[in-house]
């Protein structure tokens, strides 16, 4: 059989023993649009791209739906819809059922959509007379229905920042089934969402590692009246709107192709800001005038999104690498989380790309800007650390971590995916979680996740301990006593100072060295 | 101004395992008992600037001017080769704090903070500090809503709690062993003022958590949970237990022999405990 190269890549999927017929057919989808030329580019931003200095998420060569599609879920239910044969909803379950059926018909880059809408929010006008009970077992069946029917953990729901029953109620059955899908973004403002409410989220949070909790005095500045939503990986972005597309720059590339700091900030970086800009200028060009996606969706005709409420994103990457290498590269010794040069470094860089976002008019862009994020990584990353954060087994304790990243969260308007790592023995405190939130929101954090679960390291009395390192002395310390029985002692010197240093340094306990 | 002065092996601006909520922890070097089993062993003595560190410091971050082991923090890699060379579980790495120091440390991490701990070593072999410090935090107004806590091994006279109890808000103690001549064995003291402790702490209402470490074969606490429960109950029983497992990881000597404590034994000694009417335990979240 004489096959195409294209032909080739479709037989393979088509014929493949693991796939779904659904994922194949999405596959297929993506190999006819990328048999397509790639949307016009000059030949540096190309150049840029097929070295991934710059990095368009694989989003396909011609883009024909929106990244993260927000809709006004609110106005969906109290309007119907004439494209979906359905009657405004008058009661929960109409509800219910109507998000159930939009959902279905909200695209995005993965074909699942990303935002379910502020539930709570969405839902309390049809609560009527319906008690807390016969609330518990209609959103325990739409949470099961959510994660069987659209299992990507992208998928993204927000709650609060009232205090309400159903706020409660999805926290109640989210902390109980323990699904992966949806993810879970729990709004909060310090004027509006009590102390309790907080507490049940957090305790949640030592549960089931959700939900994020967002700072909403921080984010709706950036935002309208309207408002956001935060979806996927921590992107808030504007409801009844959202994110056209989503490219970023490798900063760790970026720094290895200059020769010191100021020629990274005064040349190379500027230079690959404007190539991503160029990317994304024209890839939102085809998404506008070419696709017809705006001029055909039923969700524009029906005021549900608005063309001109979408961003480009205008993401970045491995701050961390790129510190590091541009201290190396000036012969300084700070490294990035942990010495102030450093941490002032990178704060220095996330200033000019919000400086270089806001000096730049787009023409297909919600205000007229590209949004600046620190986007968290895709699987294929090596050496890479996701966004702004701190590269893992290297992460200082969360006091100390949101002290050396709290200034840059003002500049990254549409999310900045900081993970706190925080050891288990908080599940017995979470008080101390609580604290920690409220703190890092009055520092000015966007958004609160805590990475609790499967933590390698462990506070277990005065000091950190790492599981996987204790698993491997117990591995090898077992063969060594088999092995070795005659020269004990010596290898007990040995094993000692691996006990006794490994905590010490590993906790990166001695903060006031730096003072 | 205040020219008390504290040694002090490590601050912490986040510990979520010594009282509620997140706590600065400050530990005192320096401890009067001499466990076996300490996991911090290079906390128990001062520094008696022998000098023998100073040479095996691969950084130069010590030297020995006037016959004093000076530790230089910024060339230190905390190798812990010094710690390891000390022949009297002491460290060169320590700081000399005043109370204005740490009153600058804890406004420095303030929003963070539901209060503090000071903690060891053992912390009360400096109590003269730990006042002033407490008496200090609970006079200015941006940090009076801080608690201040002890973390003790509970062997302080009485006299001696009765010098901080006003600003104290409450004490975690360890009772190590329940009868005398094990806790001797244990720790080189007896445990009689370590029960009179924290019998005088429940009645005035400052004993926060009492503190079992469970060592198979070498404490007799999980044999002995009737004695535990009758003794803590006629003092309070909603009494807060916490129970910790022994693990010799981080631990010298003979110690790293010792098996450590698993699941299975924490939980039939917490239940043994249950049983005999004590209600508030606090089980391990993990098991090493």
């Amino acid at each position: 059989m004489n096959m195409t190269e294209f032909q080739k890549n479709c037989y393979e999927i088509v014929t493949d023993p693991n796939l779904s017929p659904k994922q194949k057919a999405n596959l297929l989808a993506l190999a006819a649009e990328n048999n397509l030329p790639y949307v016009d580019l000059d030949s540096e931003t190309q150049n840029a791209l097929n070295e991934r200095v710059i990095c368009d998420m694989y989003e396909g060569h011609a883009p024909y739906k929106p990244r993260y599609v927000l809709p006004d879920y609110t106005k969906f239910l109290k309007q119907g819809s004439e494209y979906l044969e359905l009657e405004p909803a008058k009661n929960f379950d109409d509800a219910l059922n109507m998000l159930t059926i939009a959902y279905h018909h909200v695209p995005s880059v993965t074909g699942i959509p990303v935002y379910l809408g502020c539930l709570d929010q969405v839902l309390l006008p049809y609560v009527g007379n319906l008690t807390e009970e016969e609330l518990y077992p209609r959103l325990k069946r739409f949470w099961i229905m959510l994660d069987r029917n659209l299992p990507d953990a992208f998928m993204h729901a927000n709650i609060g920042p009232t205090d309400n029953v159903i706020c409660r109620v999805i926290l109640r059955v989210d902390r109980e089934l323990k699904q992966v899908a949806p993810n879970l973004t729990f709004i909060y403002d310090e004027n509006i969402t009590p102390e309790s409410l907080l507490n049940i989220a957090i305790e949640n949070i030592c549960h089931t590692a959700k939900p994020h909790i967002a700072n909403n005095m921080m984010i709706k500045k950036d935002f309208d009246e309207k408002g956001y939503g935060v979806v996927s990986c921590y992107n808030s972005l504007p409801i009844a709107g959202g994110g056209s597309t989503l490219s970023r720059i490798n900063l760790k590339e970026v720094a290895l192709k200059s020769n010191n700091i100021s020629d990274f900030l005064q040349n190379t970086l500027p230079y690959y800001c404007q190539l991503q800009l160029n990317l994304i200028k024209a890839r939102s060009e085809f998404l506008y005038e070419k696709s017809n996606f705006f001029q055909n969706s039923f969700l524009v005709k029906e005021g549900l999104i608005d063309a001109t409420r979408f961003a480009p994103m205008f993401g970045i990457y491995a701050m961390a690498e790129a510190v590091n290498i541009l201290q190396e590269k000036s012969s300084l010794a700070g490294r990035y989380g942990v010495d102030e040069d450093a941490n002032q470094l990178a704060t220095t860089i996330s200033q000019q790309l919000a400086d270089f976002i806001d000096n730049h008019k787009i023409k297909h862009a919600w205000q007229g800007k590209a949004m600046l994020h620190a986007q968290s990584g895709i699987s294929s990353d090596r050496g890479a650390t996701p966004g702004l954060r701190i590269p893992y087994g290297h992460e200082p304790d969360p006091v100390t971590h949101i002290m050396a990243l709290f200034k840059h969260h003002k500049y990254y308007t549409s999310g900045i995916s900081d993970i706190l790592t925080v050891d288990e023995t908080i599940k017995n405190n979470p008080l101390a979680l609580v604290q920690i939130c409220k703190a890092a929101f009055k520092f000015g954090f966007r958004e609160f996740t805590a990475n609790i679960s499967g933590n390698d390291l462990v506070r277990v009395t005065g000091y950190m301990v790492r599981l996987s390192d204790i698993k491997k002395y117990k591995q090898e310390g077992s063969r060594i006593n088999t092995t070795f029985l005659g020269s004990e002692a010596a290898e007990d010197t040995e094993n000692n100072s691996y006990l006794c240093r490994t905590p010490r340094v590993i906790s990166h306990e001695q903060v006031m060295g730096n003072r | 101004m205040n020219k008390s002065w504290a040694i002090v092996n490590k601050l912490l601006p986040f510990s979520c395992v010594d009282g509620p909520g997140n706590r600065l922890v400050i530990f005192l070097q320096g401890c009067n008992f001499k466990c076996s089993n300490c996991h911090n062993p290079y906390t128990i003595s001062r520094c008696k600037d022998c000098g023998d560190c100073v040479t095996t410091c691969p950084h130069q971050a010590l030297t020995f001017i006037n016959n004093k082991v000076i530790w230089q923090s910024s060339n230190c890699q905390q190798c812990d080769n010094c710690i390891n060379t000390c022949n009297y579980q002491s460290t060169p790495m320590t700081y000399n704090y005043n109370i204005e120091d740490i009153l600058l440390e804890i406004r420095k991490y303030l929003p963070f903070l539901n209060g503090i701990t000071i903690s060891g070593g053992e912390a009360t072999l400096q109590l003269p500090f730990i006042e002033k410090l407490f008496q200090a935090i609970k006079q200015a107004e941006d940090l009076k809503h801080l608690t201040c806590f002890i973390d003790s091994n509970g062997y302080l006279a009485k006299t001696g709690w009765q010098k901080v109890e006003r600003v104290m808000d409450g004490a975690m103690i360890d009772l190590k062993a329940w009868d005398t001549q094990v806790h001797k064995k244990l720790t080189g003291r007896d445990n009689d003022r370590v029960k009179q402790t924290i019998e005088y702490l429940a009645q005035i209402g400052k004993l926060h958590e009492v503190r079992f470490l469970v060592i198979p074969e070498h404490t007799d606490l999980q044999n002995s949970a009737k004695q535990l429960a009758d003794f803590l109950i006629i003092l309070n029983p909603q009494i807060k237990v916490r129970i910790n497992a022994f693990h010799n990881h981080g631990v010298h000597g003979i110690a790293k022999t010792w098996p450590a404590a698993t699941q299975q034994q924490i939980e039939s000694f917490a239940a043994e405990l249950k049983h005999y009417g004590l209600q508030n335990i606090t089980l391990p979240s993990i098991y090493l």
